[in-house]
């Protein structure tokens, strides 16, 4: 049987206009602006712009306040936007190795041309909870330093020199794209990236975690964390040159992983690679540690059946928006479908009395 | 019509320069220097998207990172000069803006923009960058060595 | 680059893309009609619905091959300026642009592939004038019977073969545009 239903217009008009009220709170309290969001809550708009796979911090900004402060929310609001977009073409690689760093650190060599810069971290911080900012507080301006205007060289090519570690060889296939092409098996490793770099960042962290409790271990090393501003240069065909169209924030991280060999290759290190929008370091080390999971096959190893080495397992699950989507509409109206499986439970029912009833007469 | 390509190397500097400034300074650096000409449009202000690159390990093979947000338009003056503006961001009257200054850089105002609008707009950027260069170098760690056990 | 190819494009893109866009998709949806389509001042050798079609269809992810005369400095800018597609050869284009004998042979384009039909290549053929008359069409989209002045039958007739594989044709002569897709028989 099928029934059509309709109404609860009034009910939804008055639902988001209550959602509308409540997202601005109590009215008593100063209003946020999106300038506001950008400057002070910069690391939840970084998330936003890096998995909603749009960098435009008003946008992210104004995508949170509109989300009251829920990120996913935000991300899907950001994708939805991102779609009405028309593209004007897409970027030659940005050079990291040109990067403005505001922090380059490397957890395997303590002394390294640029030297370790740590920015503004969180790191050595005592994790105590910070009263003064509860109050209104002037801030003094942070400590310079005459700096280098050389460019920052990439720790992974001191080991390159020595050929203890696998290169990344240069190439210059156009990648494919998946937010035109539906996701498919075997995804190269241009797909891998493009996935894992728009990937929601719990899920990512945990594949990562379980690569170092043991499941697909491989032994991962920071070689290299950066974070700074690259500039974005993008041909102009109707002016015939490349200009620089922007200037965007990102984190990048190189990690440097144990190769025992394999039949080809003799023993060395091997790479794994993380690149976000935005400061957005948990993130990035998270992506390189399971970019590097995932390369067991074109490395030559073994697949021990960890679920950070199954692509498509982490593939198709990794993006908040495909997940959180079908999650939630389970909870919107199935009146239909439940009504058919609730006939079905007592056609069941009816069957089982009966035999039990003929059984009992026996 | 007029439209000249011997400029090139100079003209990838200042429309880069102009694509990365704050919103609005653009306009306010025009509006200072000169009286706007008049002009026709031969792509009226559209925002759109770029597909932004990497390369997996910083060198390898390129993959799509993510898009960002790029506002263009292309314009004529009433003397034939043309001129094209890209700009990161959403601003269709910075990427107008930009666009005049482009053409006007083919006329006799060139000197004028470049002293009252370029070169401001480099000065503030340079000064943005080398400020935080600065901050990041005062976090630069020096190792110095407590115990050296060499008995 | 000269101005004049930085003009010529859709005076107002929202709305003149709107009703090329219906022009374009009746054409195709139903075969053997011929429509008037308006907007774009292309440069010589296109004509305005070539010009058009190609404003309307063509974006910087659909590689067009500009096939003999078409493919000169003038249509080059153009095509760069307005649409941003990248040109490219028959082997790998999207979109074909040129005479039918400029276009031949039809054996290089790609037809798509079984899991992916429309990954296949669509020609816009400048013809020197169409007509509601000559070759015989059926199939989808048309009620009985149709007629299109098409430069020869057997090739069409191969490509209909190839469903649901195969090649997509647009006709254009001055401002007007007829199209034969893949699933129209040709007698």
């Amino acid at each position: 049987m099928y029934v059509a239903v309709k109404g609860g217009e009034r009910a939804i008009q008055n639902a988001h206009a209550w959602l509308a009220e409540e997202r601005r709170g109590d009215a008593s309290v100063a209003e946020l602006s999106i300038a506001q969001i950008r400057e002070q809550l910069s690391l939840a708009v970084n998330r936003v712009m890096a998995e909603g796979s749009l960098y435009d911090p008003d946008l992210a900004a104004l995508a949170i306040k509109q989300a009251r402060g829920d990120l996913i929310e935000a991300i899907f609001l950001i994708r939805a936007y991102r779609t009405t977009l028309p593209r004007f073409g897409a970027s030659s690689p940005v050079d990291t190795g040109d990067m403005a760093c505001d922090r380059r650190i490397s957890a395997t060599f303590k002394d390294l041309p640029g030297g370790q810069v740590l920015g503004p971290t969180f790191d050595y911080t005592h994790r105590l909870l910070d009263f003064k900012l509860a109050a209104d507080g002037e801030v003094p301006q942070a400590p310079m330093r005459e700096a280098d205007p050389a460019p920052v060289p990439h720790v992974t090519g001191f080991l390159n020199r020595e050929g203890l570690i696998e290169e990344a060889q240069p190439d210059d296939t156009p990648p494919p794209d998946l937010t035109r092409e539906p996701l498919e098996m075997p995804a190269d490793r241009a797909l891998r990236l493009q996935a894992l770099t728009r990937a929601d960042e719990g899920f990512t962290l945990s594949m990562a975690y379980s690569t170092q409790r043991g499941y697909g271990r491989n032994h991962a090393f920071v070689g290299e964390l950066r974070i700074g501003t690259v500039p974005v240069e993008m041909d102009i065909p109707e002016l015939g040159f490349a200009i620089e169209i922007g200037e965007i924030t990102l984190t990048e991280c190189e990690t440097v992983n144990q190769f025992k060999g394999s039949k080809t290759e003799p023993p060395q290190f091997t790479r794994g690679y993380g690149l976000v929008f935005g400061q957005t370091e948990r993130k990035a080390i998270s992506m390189a540690l399971v970019d590097r999971a995932l390369r067991w096959e074109e490395l030559g190893e073994d697949n021990v059946g960890a679920p950070a080495q199954d692509a498509e397992f982490v593939l198709y699950h990794a993006d908040n928006i495909q997940a959180t989507g079908f999650l939630e509409h389970i909870k919107l109206p199935h009146y239909v479908d439940f009504q058919s499986e609730l006939e079905l439970v007592r056609k069941l029912r009816r069957s089982v009395e009966k035999s039990q009833h003929q059984e009992a007469a026996e | 019509m007029k439209d000249t390509t011997d400029q090139t190397p100079d003209r990838k500097a200042w429309m880069s320069l102009m694509a990365k400034a704050r919103e609005g300074r653009v306009a306010a650096l025009l509006d200072a220097a000169l009286t706007r000409p008049t002009f026709t449009w031969l792509r009226a202000p559209e925002i759109g998207s770029v597909m932004v690159r990497g390369r997996a390990g910083g060198t390898g093979a390129p993959f799509n990172l993510g898009e960002m947000t790029v506002t263009r338009c292309a314009l004529t003056l009433t003397t034939g000069e043309v001129g094209h503006a890209y700009i990161q961001g959403r601003s269709k009257p910075d990427a107008e803006a930009a666009a005049l200054v482009d053409a006007l850089m083919f006329t006799d105002a060139a000197a004028t923009l470049r002293a009252r609008v370029l070169e401001p707009l480099e000065q503030e950027q340079t000064a943005r960058r080398t400020t935080r260069a600065q901050k990041a170098a005062a976090t630069k760690v020096d190792f110095f060595t407590m115990v050296r056990g060499e008995d | 680059m000269q101005a004049q190819t930085l003009e010529g494009g859709f005076t107002s893109p929202a709305t003149d893309a709107a009703h090329a866009f219906r022009g374009v998709m009746e054409a195709m949806a139903r075969p053997g009609t011929i429509h008037a389509l308006k907007g774009a001042k292309p440069p010589a050798p296109l004509s305005v619905a070539a010009g058009v079609a190609l404003l309307t269809l063509c974006d910087t992810e659909t590689p067009v091959y500009l096939a003999g005369n078409a493919d000169c400095d003038a249509v080059r800018a153009w095509v760069a300026f307005h649409t941003g597609a990248p040109l490219t050869g028959p082997a790998t284009c999207m979109f074909a642009l040129g005479t039918w004998d400029a276009l031949n042979p039809l054996s290089v384009y790609p037809v798509g592939t079984s899991e992916y039909p429309d990954r296949s290549a669509t020609l816009i053929v400048e013809s020197a004038d169409l007509a509601q008359s000559g070759t015989t069409l059926t199939g989808p989209g048309i009620r009985d019977t149709a007629a299109l002045s098409l430069p020869e039958t057997q090739a069409f007739q191969d490509n209909a073969a190839l469903f649901p594989l195969g090649l997509d044709f647009f006709f254009t002569s001055g401002d007007r545009i007829a199209a034969l897709p893949r699933s129209t028989k040709v007698s």
